[in-house]
């Protein structure tokens, strides 16, 4: 075992596909993906969006009203499924509040507040509302404080956001932080809420699907964007019992441009490797690899290059991004906890909503579930700017 | 405790041009003096990238470039730390306006330069460096998350590791709501072990209760709390008057992070 290796003693997801574990498992056996069309009410786009119900009837207590925002309210939903504050509790009584260290990965924060605070501007003097708290909303850090206040810890705390890679680079910052000896167990999450920003932003570039998200077919249009909030326990190998750990990472840059991944996804292939290196592992030992897979045409074809260089073409591997969405930010722990799903309940999900398979492109790509042993899965995820992770969590 | 060695730093803030100048301002040796931060071109950027640059992208790359202009350590084996509490705000402000209108165009290279770890991508792509970077923000105690986040690279991946904090103040309206004065960068290059040409070795820990350190000169004490990156002044202070010292900044409510420098 390398000394990298972390258990996964606990985790929560809240995302399209329901509140909770045990609504996210029922999804991806049936098949049923979180998707609907477009439905805000105050702008117009012709696409598909992976929404959380109910967000909006989150209430923040009263000491922490003054974080209030979509992306925090999101977090909380994540921090009360699962019973998942219960058992920072547990963690808390074992290890201490000061010794449990807090690790967040975000694309936007609390953007969205910022975008209602512009549309309530004072029109005479562009003075955003007396009501509007940047540093507890918007700022990219306010998710880690928010997270660290709600579960009541003292240790160290941190907010990543390295865009679609932050919430799998948690991992790897959890991982140096207790070998250092700055913690001695994690609580690692990723927090991104649908805005305006990333529609509109995303659509700007032209890989905004108005269909589906249908990663690796021949007709794939782009992305859908989702929300989500996931959260996992991490702690040292030695001390749980445990049957699934985090056993390695790999972290690289593309250094080819900012907003499309190197051609031949020389990045990600770097991050697959460094990420077997560091578990001490061979790329044989996989049995699945869960993609980044936006579904566009330039990143599914980049990241089949990689895949298959690093795995071959008999690994299976999918994208789970048309049950969920594109989570962003939060895309990293999502898939992460996706990935721990498929160990502990034997099956593969697969491609949902691919039709057509490319023919360009070599992956193994299951369109139907496949139930089969999970052992160890790589966990892909890709960001602009060339950032990536991956990570490898597996049986142990 | 975590032990890493400085290779290289830099800083650029107004009144404060590069190292040499901004160590014989701290060391007392000339008087600190505000003055406009000349214009700056990242010329290792090619023509195309160049333009797509902001301001604030820019003040991130002179710092990373003159930190490693000092150095013979490649930078295409070099992690990156990029740590920034607001990013671009003036980039969120012309997305926010935008988004006002009935059917919002927002521009492709806004969007892309909107992310907190653009710079590094520039950086990235600039160098050719396909090692980790993680961009961070931590509101007024980034700098301490950013050299807690390097020194843990260092330290346990023995790399090398560019740390990049920058600020730089919001446009109105956003201004009132992120506090912020002066614009200021800072990078250090940061080496699991000691090299001939290293000149600071650093004992970094987290302590409890503590207060942190201030400046005595009252421009410099205005700076440092006018930005989040300028909470490093304390430190670069001790490494510029080449005296042992133990400084505390910022980091969250009762923890501070301890920092004790010594020369090499």
């Amino acid at each position: 075992m390398t000394d990298t290796a972390l258990k996964i003693t606990g985790y929560s997801l809240v995302s399209p596909l329901g509140v909770g574990i045990k609504d996210t498992l029922n999804a991806l056996q049936s098949s049923q993906s979180g998707l609907r069309r477009f439905d805000y009410t105050d702008a117009k786009l012709d696409t598909w969006i992976g929404r959380v119900d109910n967000i909006e009837d989150q209430c923040l207590s009263d000491d922490l009203k003054h974080f209030d925002c979509r992306n925090n309210r999101l977090a909380q939903m994540g921090l009360t499924a699962d019973k998942f504050a219960n058992q920072v509790k547990q963690l808390k009584l074992r290890y201490g509040p000061e010794r449990i260290g807090v690790f967040m990965g975000t694309s936007t924060s609390g953007i969205r507040q910022t975008e209602l605070a512009y549309k309530d501007q004072d029109p005479a003097t562009h003075k955003l509302p007396e009501s509007f708290l940047y540093q507890y909303t918007h700022n990219v850090f306010s998710v880690a404080d928010f997270t660290r206040q709600f579960l009541g810890l003292q240790g160290p705390a941190i907010s990543i956001s390295t865009a679609c890679s932050s919430s799998a680079k948690v991992f790897a910052s959890a991982s140096r932080y207790i070998r250092a000896g700055l913690c001695d167990a994690a609580i690692v999450g990723g927090v991104d809420s649908l805005c305006l920003t990333t529609l509109f932003g995303f659509k700007s570039l032209d890989v905004v699907s108005n269909d589906l998200c249908r990663p690796w077919d021949t007709n794939r249009r782009g992305i859908n964007i989702g929300e989500a909030a996931g959260y996992a326990l991490l702690e040292k190998y030695e001390q749980s019992d445990s049957n699934i750990a985090v056993f390695g990472y790999g972290e690289s840059s593309d250094a080819y441009h900012m907003s499309t991944p190197h051609p031949q996804g020389l990045g990600a292939s770097l991050a697959m490797n460094r990420a077997l290196a560091c578990a001490n592992m061979e790329a044989s030992q996989i049995d699945y690899v869960n993609l980044h897979g936006t579904a566009t045409l330039a990143n599914d074809s980049a990241e089949d290059q990689a895949v298959t260089n690093v795995v071959g073409k008999n690994t299976l591997c999918s994208s789970t991004k048309g049950w969920t969405g594109h989570t962003l930010g939060a895309a990293g722990i999502t898939e992460a906890i996706i990935a721990c799903l498929s160990i502990e309940n034997n099956f593969v999900p697969a491609s949902l909503n691919t039709q057509q398979l490319d023919p360009t492109l070599c992956a193994n790509i299951p369109l139907q579930n496949q139930e089969m042993k999970v052992d160890f899965v790589i966990s892909n995820s890709f960001g602009f700017g060339g950032n990536n992770c991956s990570l490898i969590i597996g049986r142990c | 405790m975590l032990t890493l060695f400085v290779e290289a730093i830099s800083v650029n803030a107004p009144g404060l041009d590069g190292w040499q100048n901004t160590k014989s301002i701290l060391s007392g040796d000339s008087k600190y003096e505000d003055i406009a931060m000349p214009k700056y071109v990242p010329k290792f950027l090619p023509a195309n990238e160049r333009r797509r640059t902001t301001a604030v992208i820019k003040l991130a790359l002179q710092v990373a470039d003159a930190a490693m202009q000092e150095t013979d350590i490649p930078a295409n084996n070099t992690c990156s730390v990029f740590a920034t509490s607001e990013g671009d705000t003036h980039i969120v402000d012309t997305i926010c306006v935008a988004l006002l209108s009935e059917e919002p165009m927002v521009s492709p290279t806004n969007f892309h330069n909107s992310v907190h770890n653009a710079p590094a991508g520039y950086w990235a792509m600039a160098m050719e460096s396909r090692q980790a970077s993680t961009s961070l923000s931590g509101f007024s105690s980034t700098y301490s998350q950013g050299l807690l986040e390097a020194a843990t690279m260092v330290c346990t991946e023995n790399l090398n590791t560019l740390l990049v904090a920058y600020d730089s103040p919001p446009p109105e309206p956003l201004l009132g709501s992120a506090p912020m004065k002066t614009a200021f960068g800072t990078a250090q290059l940061l080496c699991p072990a000691q090299r001939t040409t290293s000149f600071a070795r650093l004992d970094i820990s987290l302590v409890k209760d503590k207060t942190s350190d201030s400046m005595n000169d009252h421009d410099l004490e205005t700076m440092r709390l006018g930005n989040p990156a300028a909470r490093s002044l304390p430190l670069l202070q001790a490494i510029a008057n080449h005296t042992e010292r133990t400084v505390i900044l910022p980091y969250l409510d009762t923890l501070q992070l301890s920092v004790k420098y010594s020369p090499c």
